[in-house]
């Protein structure tokens, strides 16, 4: 009996994997030759997908990318042995991509059956939650607090002042809600460990019902993540057959449910507020803060509101304690980044290491240049909200502080690599367009700014009064900044004044070919 | 004109509507707490789109007024008013796709098949909509069919959908 692993990941779908995994039990069968899928998530070597692992007694050997038509001469090489063949890319744990990181929050992602309790176990699964159980609820708070874990969803808040705000509320019903709404383009980080590890998501959101007195946890998940929601659905029901979830959970007196709820297209319902409007069955229309959800959360109860990443690092900082999380990192920004790598690039894929390493080693060195063989001309970081940052700025390293002193964002850690034919100015116009589509309409910078900012645009690339134009658009966009009611609007200049600032010259095509 | 609706109704697979199913589909889930989008995602899926009728139903079981219920249905870019293609193609337009071409290369698409964002094939056959992301960021350009994820989009595999999807 020969164990595989070929991913359930939607990306290694997007590729293939399914009539992949399909070609191989049949070849197995027709060759005599017994063997077990696994269908695990990613490893995060995503250009590599769909990657096959043969486990074997020197490790776990992968081969990739592959495709049907190269199962017959995979098995003619003896892949099952760990044979060498064109795909064969060693022995996965030793490959330097992987080599290079620091998983910590994807520790198991790729490695373990992402429906098995017990291999979860296994990987020191459930041992954050029994420790919690141990020191009990004020000290779980005051861990998560030291680790300095801050809310890897896009603002970068602490995690643990939220906790304790929600924990000191009086006792009654609370809520914890995970904002799975991951709309940023060049991120895939929560749709990964959901598909890859969603125990430790379930596993956080214990912890954090614990510590703060909720017994109710609720996941917004994006309708765009169909395979997420058949996997995180899967691991609920097996979660509940194993007592993890439920009534007394394993004799510790504690009460706990989660239900995977889905969103229906609306990129505003990643912003907390509207993601609670949509939870309650309204529209997903922006609160105005305060009262903050944490008072006034979910139906108007005191609500933890974390991202997937921030609760499914949770159970590792629980079990192996704050220091050792905080120990990792630069100046405030604590611990590890799942950076994800996207775009116009050679090896994209997720790479989480500790804050700290410049854009540019990510990119280059880790990415390996564009996909198009073109120089890199511009990364947006931080997704549609996030600005452009030149080649120029290639030293910035991953950290909160250092992105916002360059008027940009880290965000949830996408960056979306294009070379040099992207035209600036569209780029720029499609971010207020974006916007535009996006708007929830509560505020009158980000409903009508947007479409005001399209219109502007679009006269500059047609050489109209271009300065003036441009100037207009400045100041448009120090409205929206300061004046929008969430960040859809306050951020969604970012992108196009770092367009404006780093690019100027795409914003002047037009008219120097009309002075031609 | 003969009833377009029906007819796409018919074509898709999709149950006929009636009031009687929609009451036992809302009452299905009225023990949730919040249970309006729940409710809305199940009767897509049986309808194929969320009737009027079915908005007047939600309204009462509710206690809301169907004009509130109005505003929650056409808030969301999911539900579909009117019955919608037997195929649906969903092509991401987003930054990371697009830094792969692919506004360039669904304009030329949606040309082809005279259809803008949104539109349906006039058989009936196919609804291409904008999708913005669909976290297959490092296989741009993405789409998705029928709920099938596709990376590395390319104009060979739009072709061969527009022609299994009128098959």
């Amino acid at each position: 009996m020969v164990k595989l692993y070929i991913p359930l990941d939607m990306a290694a779908v997007a590729m293939g994997a399914d009539k992949l995994a399909a070609a191989v039990a049949q070849e197995a069968a027709a060759r005599g030759e017994t063997v077990e899928i696994v269908r695990n998530g990613s490893r995060g070597m995503l250009w590599l997908e769909p990657l096959i692992e043969v486990e074997t007694p020197a490790g776990r050997v992968g081969y990739g990318p592959a495709k049907v038509k190269d199962v017959a001469s995979l098995f003619d090489a003896g892949f099952l042995r760990g044979g060498a063949h064109l795909l064969n890319i060693g022995i996965v744990d030793e490959h330097p991509w992987m080599k290079k990181q620091n998983r910590v929050t994807f520790v198991r992602c790729g490695v373990i059956d992402p429906l098995s309790v017990a291999e979860y176990e296994a990987h020191e699964g459930f041992k954050g939650l029994k420790r919690a159980f141990e020191i009990g609820p004020v000290a779980v708070v005051e861990e998560v607090t030291k680790s300095g874990l801050r809310g890897r969803g896009g603002a970068g808040f602490p995690t643990g002042i939220k906790w304790k705000t929600v924990a000191d509320c009086p006792p009654g019903q609370k809520y914890v809600v995970v904002n799975a709404d991951e709309g940023d383009s060049g991120t895939f980080a929560d749709r990964m460990i959901m598909e890859g590890d969603p125990l430790s998501l379930i596993e956080g959101m214990l912890i954090c019902g614990y510590a703060v007195g909720a017994s109710k946890g609720y996941v917004y998940l994006r309708s765009e993540y169909p395979i997420v929601a058949k996997v995180f659905q899967a691991a609920i029901e097996k979660a509940l057959e194993a007592g993890w979830l439920g009534k007394n959970i394993k004799g510790s007196g504690f009460d706990f449910d989660v239900e995977l709820r889905i969103g229906a297209g609306a990129y505003v319902c990643g912003e907390e507020t509207s993601l609670l409007e949509s939870l309650e069955g309204k529209r997903g229309i922006v609160r105005a803060k305060p009262p903050l959800p944490a008072h006034v959360g979910l139906f108007g109860k005191p609500t933890v509101i974390n991202n997937v990443l921030s609760m499914a690092t949770i159970p590792m900082i629980m079990e192996k304690g704050a220091k050792h999380y905080a120990d990792l990192g630069v100046g405030r920004s604590r611990g590890t980044m799942p950076l994800q790598i996207a775009g116009n690039v050679k090896y994209g894929g997720l790479f989480e290491t500790d804050f700290g390493i410049p854009l540019g080693v990510v990119v280059n060195e880790i990415g390996g240049g564009t996909r198009s063989g073109r120089p890199v001309r511009a990364v947006q970081v931080g997704g549609p909200l996030g600005a452009y940052v030149p080649v120029s700025l290639f030293d910035l390293p991953i950290d909160y502080e250092a992105f916002a002193a360059k008027d940009s964002l880290i965000g949830h850690g996408g960056l979306v690599v294009f070379d040099d034919t992207v035209d600036m100015a569209w780029m720029a116009r499609f971010g207020m367009e974006f916007c535009a589509i996006e708007s929830c309409g509560k505020c009158t910078p980000c409903r009508l700014g947007s479409t005001r900012g399209v219109e502007t645009i679009d006269k500059i690339r047609n050489g109209m009064d271009v300065d003036a134009n441009i100037e207009l658009l400045k100041d448009l966009c120090h409205t929206m900044k300061f004046g929008s009611l969430c960040a859809l609007g306050g951020f969604a200049p970012y992108p196009v004044e770092s367009a404006l600032r780093h690019f100027p010259e795409d914003f002047r095509k037009p008219a120097l070919e009309a002075a031609e | 004109m003969r009833n377009v609706q029906a007819e796409r109704e018919e074509m898709s697979g999709a149950a006929q509507y009636s009031d009687e199913r929609a009451r036992e589909i809302i009452a299905a889930h009225m023990g949730l707490e919040g249970p309006a989008m729940p409710i809305l995602h199940a009767l897509q899926k049986e309808f194929g789109y969320v009737p009027d009728a079915a908005v007047k139903e939600m309204a009462e079981a509710l206690n809301i007024s169907r004009a509130e219920m109005h505003g929650v249905v056409t808030f969301y870019h999911d539900f579909h008013r009117a019955p919608h293609g037997r195929h649906t193609l969903k092509i991401c337009r987003a930054e990371s796709c697009q830094s792969m071409g692919a506004e360039r290369q669904a304009r030329a698409f949606l040309d082809k098949l005279k259809l803008d964002w949104g539109g349906t094939t006039p058989d009936g056959a196919l609804s291409v909509e904008a999708v913005y992301c669909l976290g297959l960021c490092a296989h741009s350009p993405s789409a998705l069919y029928d709920g099938e994820p596709i990376g590395r989009v390319d104009a060979e595999i739009l072709d061969e959908i527009a022609a299994e999807a009128r098959d």
